[in-house]
């Protein structure tokens, strides 16, 4: 059997724009996976806070579920986003990376569904949340 | 009463302008994702300048999703800025070099936003425009569309939420 969590790890360490954000895969497997994103000046959103960009935390936020759906066990191969919903919470605190964890909590032949988490240093409360449905697809 | 002379079209351009590029220039994420605005009067349009490093899927390939994403949120906040300010630039009540600097003026926070992704976004530049359904003094609703070679056919569009920015006699 192909080691899903070995493919999903290749893929997401070869996107492109995963490499200009600095993404860093640090877990994943069994329809479950996490990523950081260390704080970097080009994704702030208010240059006078030096807060960052809510479009990198979407980005950080939609890679991690991607990656949660190839990981997952009933997953043939690829995805792609169907929709995605986020819910800002509050502002990352400038200087700190950003940890997201995705959970594809079911799956179909057709769809994945899955919800995600955005942290910074203070884990007890989210910076950002996201629910989101993805394709299921062949390889 | 005469009303009065308009004012000669290049000082309204030059307002205008300078005021749009003070918000969109001072943002390093939308000089990262190479974002620029065409404006035509008081409207809008994001373009968002393709680049290699776009990409979320190089096997397609096609732009990624989180870019996607955050071009229609910029795009979004944006337009959002501009119509909130827009009277104020015009009165000059708001000097438009100051718009990044001045500590006083505030910006929308996003509270959700949600996307729709429609087709696969290709490995070329996009373009998006912004509808604000309602802006009320705490909050608003903002409807926005993005397309690439046919407007027809969009790729991408969203719905968000945002909490205006609070004048601080308000919390008075």
């Amino acid at each position: 059997m192909v080691d899903k969590a070995k493919l999903a790890r290749q893929f997401i360490e070869a996107i492109p724009h995963a490499r200009a954000m600095g993404l860093h895969l640090s877990q994943i497997g069994e329809g479950e996976a996490e990523l950081t994103m260390p704080y970097n000046e080009d994704l702030i959103g208010d240059p006078r806070t030096g807060v960052i960009h809510g479009g990198a935390i979407s980005t950080i936020l939609d890679t991690c579920c991607g990656a949660a759906v190839m990981s997952h066990p009933s997953s043939p191969g690829g995805t792609a986003t169907i929709d995605l919903r986020i819910d800002y919470m509050r502002a990352a605190t400038p200087g700190q990376s950003i940890t997201a964890r995705a959970n594809c909590y079911h799956i179909t032949r057709n769809v994945a569904f899955v919800r995600a988490t955005a942290m910074d240093d203070d884990l007890d409360l989210p910076v950002a949340t996201a629910t989101g449905s993805f394709t299921v697809d062949g390889k | 009463m005469a009303r009065s002379r308009p004012e000669p079209m290049q000082v309204v351009k030059h307002r205008r302008d300078a005021a749009l590029r003070a918000l969109v220039d001072g943002v390093p994420y939308i000089r990262f994702l190479n974002i620029s605005f065409d404006r035509r009067g008081d409207e809008l349009t994001g373009v968002l300048n393709f680049d290699e490093k776009l990409i979320g899927n190089p096997f397609l390939p096609a732009l990624h999703g989180g870019v996607t994403a955050a071009f229609l949120e910029v795009t979004a906040v944006i337009t959002l800025s501009w119509e909130h300010m827009f009277s104020d630039i015009e009165s000059g009540e708001i000097d438009a070099e100051a718009i990044v600097t001045d500590e006083s003026i505030r910006f929308p926070k996003t509270i959700d936003f949600t996307v729709d992704y429609l087709r696969s976004g290709l490995p070329r530049d996009a373009y998006a425009r912004a509808f604000v359904n309602r802006a009320g003094r705490r909050y608003a609703s903002v409807r926005v569309e993005a397309w690439q070679d046919n407007h027809a056919k969009l790729f991408a569009q969203a719905t968000g939420h945002f909490l205006m920015p609070q004048q601080p006699r308000d919390k008075g």
